[in-house]
């Protein structure tokens, strides 16, 4: 069986499964319930500063989008951090940890943008025996208007300041936590770099509202008439999520920093791909709102057939085997042509590929021949642009077959070059021209 | 109960055992069973579905319609091909039609559900009495419509869409036809037909005139003297007899009056039925009367065929459904004499048959089946005595692709006709189409007018 076991940023965990900072963490019972259940790890939902807790509202927390069969696909919420106070949270989390040594307890914290609120809390984090400590610039809501959450992880400088005093004031690791609302993920994990983080966790909620209420005309979740914008998550958000871990995964800069992997992960498939993508382990928050803690259970032992199945032995087997894949667009071989190919024995004939590339794309897959129903790809039309394939209903009915070097291509005419070539040096490209003139 | 009483009774069971046997076969879908089943629909192409239904109901998109919360506007697409929308979805041989045409078939799969969806669809129109058609402005046309049922009451509802003035004439008491008279109980509860026939009147400018049989009451020479244009919409009056000896005795009845009795009559528990039931056919009659002898408290009911289980007109599904209720089928049998003790059927001796070259024949082989009643569904037949003057086809009315008749001016859809497939729907889109024709003439025949003043 494979080993699961996992160190971050030098916490050990049984497994890389942690509960993210949030409802599911914010209290002894719950976070007992999931290290039961067989979570490795949780973070602790946020803690403020000593004094009168936060308040939340007292209406809807959350809005979703589903599928047709109520499927959740994406949820978000306007809670804010722990309105629980200090003290209660820190004896808990003390207990719990004495409880669960062999799991990873980690203290979100959120404080004010000042070194002496961050100078207080930490030696009270510190002591509870916490494994470490993550910094919440993430909520875009609430506390952003307060200058905290986002707000700070929005400004480089406010990361690498704060992150700076934490690693100043504190002997546990550091794991910074970057919210997405941002146009380059890099330039904060940068700073989190720059300020000493042992690591970074990504990604937090995503700015969203989810519907608007068209008999009352008012974003939902709506609280006496009126909505505000919420934190987005849940399995809609894993794109976006995959695409700006492997951002700093791949970042020179930030090249080997530890990543923890947060956003939509909904099964073992996820965490596999997060993983591959540059995360050393995973935080899981909206799969088990959805079902329960329960859910762990199977992400355990999907991850680890597969890698049995694969012959990957342990996490570092799989950990960033994906990165060195990911690149960025001008460097994909240009010579590289595939076709559209469709399994007449599998095909059932709805007709969405024609549709789809007809109206919409390069005219390139029939609909009748001879009189009959068929659908097939001219290859002298066909661009290889892989939309017939997403929008077929039948699994593997139509694949991409990549043409040998040498074959001839039937719309352009010419034999496939062997030779890889890409954008930076294609004639069409001025900078190219330039370079060479 | 008195279920293993023999001879012809009713009452064999308890009025509860009545109420869940005669309740709807296919209960509705709710709104969420409708958007999960919405969801399966993959939106076709030139979708197949849509091709194979009669009426041509664009499928795809009263589904999406349905999956995006907009049941209303399903209905609409659906009423727009097919005004009687509501009963084909109840009736309509779904399975091999559309959802025999569906692509999730091919994929392995069970298709989607979608006579269930157009039931849920037009269902939600109808419970909240939306109205889609409105009458334009009078064209004073007055056009002659003979048979309330479905392709007849599909031509008017046409006809008015397009301002003509509709009178229907029809011999029964109550408007429908075989939606009223002719379908399974179970297949439509809640006096559907009518509520469905008071729906499509809403529309305004057509009258109905009940009790008002042609041949009887008036010819077809007097409907074409007096109206602009007539459609004859009158079905098949006659049933085909067994002819065989002891056809007379008490106790062999035609299946089509049975079913129409179960439909009007308000306890199911007045309608008399044997112990040992046989029924001689093998079409959608023979089965509707078959599930339902047994539905009421029948013992034993057996239906013979005298082919084989591929060559019967009920679909599978139906057969399926018959054997599950406890009928038996019997396939290879043809009755030789009903056998009489008392003046009352008491059995019936049929013989084996088979296919010798081509040509189906008796091998001489037979046997007796214990019976005290025996329903007759071998077919209905066209009764021409009230169109004299009409060029036939196959012994029904022919009538060219727009549904002309020989006589000018008069046109003519659904059973009655060659070309018809003995469908509800099908009966809809020759009436429909009919009616399209009718007021093609009708404008062509206006204009010019207006050309020669």
């Amino acid at each position: 069986m494979a080993d699961l076991r996992n160190t971050f940023a030098g916490i050990k965990s049984p497994n890389p499964f942690w509960l993210a900072s949030a409802p599911p963490t914010d209290k002894a019972y719950n976070v007992e319930r999931a290290f039961k259940a067989g979570w490795g790890g949780v973070v602790w939902k946020t803690l403020g500063e000593e004094g009168p807790p936060v308040v939340n509202v007292n209406g809807p927390r959350y809005g979703a989008i589903w599928g047709a069969d109520r499927r959740l696909l994406g949820l978000n919420n306007i809670e804010l951090i722990t309105d629980r106070p200090l003290q209660v949270n820190l004896q808990e989390m003390k207990q719990v940890k004495m409880n669960w040594p062999d799991r990873a307890l980690i203290a979100s914290i959120m404080v004010p943008c000042e070194e002496n609120a961050w100078k207080s809390i930490l030696p009270l984090v510190e002591e509870t025996g916490a494994d470490g400590i993550e910094l919440n610039f993430g909520c875009p809501h609430g506390m952003s208007e307060r200058g905290m959450g986002s707000a700070v992880g929005q400004v480089p400088e406010y990361i690498e300041m704060v992150v700076r005093w934490c690693k100043q004031y504190t002997r546990m690791p550091v794991i910074t936590k970057l919210t997405p609302n941002i146009t380059d993920i890099r330039k904060p994990a940068r700073a989190a770099k720059a300020g000493g983080t042992d690591a970074v966790s990504l990604i937090n909620t995503i700015n969203s509202i989810v519907s608007v209420d068209l008999d009352s005309f008012a974003p939902t979740p709506t609280v006496g008439g009126k909505g505000s914008h919420g934190g987005y998550c849940g399995p809609a958000v894993k794109p976006i999520a995959l695409n700006m871990v492997a951002e700093i995964a791949r970042d020179p800069e930030t090249y080997g920093l530890p990543i923890s992997g947060i956003g939509g992960i909904t099964t073992w498939r996820d965490a596999a791909e997060f993983l591959a993508l540059g995360a050393g382990n995973v935080q899981v928050c909206t799969a088990a709102m959805t079902y329960g803690f329960k859910i762990v259970q199977e992400m355990i032992t999907g991850l680890s057939d597969w890698m049995d199945e694969k012959g990957h032995r342990s996490l570092d087997d799989i950990i960033a085997r994906a990165v060195p894949n990911t690149t960025d667009w001008q460097y994909l071989n240009l010579n590289y042509v595939a076709k559209a190919h469709i399994d007449q024995d599998a095909c059932i004939k709805c007709g969405r590929c024609h549709i789809a590339c007809e109206d919409t794309s390069h005219q390139a897959i029939t609909a009748l021949v001879d009189g009959v129903r068929h659908f097939e790809v001219l290859e002298e039309e066909c661009v290889g642009c892989n939309l017939c394939v997403n929008v077929c209903p039948v699994e593997n009915c139509i694949t991409m077959v990549g043409l040998e070097p040498g074959t001839l291509d039937q719309r352009t005419g010419k034999p496939v070059d062997p030779n890889y070539a890409n954008w930076t040096t294609h004639p069409n490209n001025p900078m190219a021209r330039q370079a060479a003139e | 109960m008195g279920t293993s009483i023999s001879g012809i009774m009713g009452g064999r069971l308890s009025p509860a055992d009545y109420e869940k046997n005669f309740t709807d076969l296919h209960p509705p879908l709710d709104r969420h069973q409708a958007l999960v089943a919405s969801d399966r629909c993959y939106f076709c192409y030139d979708a197949p579905c849509m091709t194979a239904c009669p009426t041509a109901i664009d499928i795809p998109m009263f589904i999406r319609q349905i999956s995006t919360g907009n049941a209303v506007g399903a209905a609409k697409t659906i009423f727009d091909q097919n005004i009687l929308g509501g009963m084909c979805a109840r009736v309509c041989p779904t399975e091999t039609l559309c959802e025999q045409a569906c692509v999730r078939n091919t994929a392995g799969d069970r298709p989607v559900e979608i006579g269930l969806l157009q039931r849920h669809a037009t269902d939600t129109a109808m419970e909240r009495d939306i109205q889609f058609y409105q009458r334009p402005e009078r064209t004073h046309r007055r056009i002659a419509v003979v048979g309330a049922g479905p392709a007849g009451l599909a031509c008017a509802h046409r006809l008015a869409m397009n301002g003509h003035d509709v009178i229907i004439f029809d011999a029964r008491v109550k408007p429908g036809g075989l939606n009223e008279y002719g379908i399974a109980t179970y297949k439509t509860t809640d006096d559907f037909a009518q509520r469905e026939v008071d729906y499509l009147l809403a529309i305004g400018g057509i009258e109905i005139r009940n009790g008002q049989k042609l041949g009887r009451d008036f010819t077809l020479g007097e409907l074409a003297e007096n109206f602009d244009a007539v459609f004859l919409g009158i079905g098949l009056a006659g049933v085909n007899a067994l002819r065989v000896e002891g056809e007379q005795l008490s106790g062999v009845e035609d299946a089509v009056d049975f079913i129409a009795a179960l439909r009007q009559v308000e306890d199911k528990g007045d309608i008399a039925v044997g112990r040992r039931v046989v029924v001689i056919g093998g079409g959608m009659t023979a089965i509707d009367a078959a599930v339902q002898a047994k539905l009421l408290g029948a013992e034993e009911v057996t239906i013979c065929y005298r082919r084989g289980k591929e060559d019967m007109n009920a679909s599978e599904f139906e057969q399926e459904l018959a054997t599950s209720k406890g009928v038996m089928i019997r396939h290879w049998l043809q009755p030789r004499r009903v056998i009489g003790k008392d003046g009352r059927v008491a059995g019936i001796e049929v013989e084996y048959t088979e296919m010798q070259d081509g040509k189906l024949s008796g091998t001489g082989e037979t046997g007796i089946l214990a019976a005290d009643q025996i329903f007759k569904a071998i077919g209905q037949t066209f009764d021409p005595a009230s169109v004299p003057n009409l060029r036939l086809d196959g012994g029904r009315i022919a009538v060219d692709a727009e549904g002309r008749t020989s006589m000018a001016r008069v046109w003519a859809g659904g059973d009655c006709v060659k070309a018809g497939e003995d469908l509800t729907v099908t009966s809809v889109a020759q009436g429909r189409d009919a009616a399209e024709s009718i007021n093609q003439a009708l404008a062509a025949a206006a204009n010019s007018a207006v050309a020669v003043a």
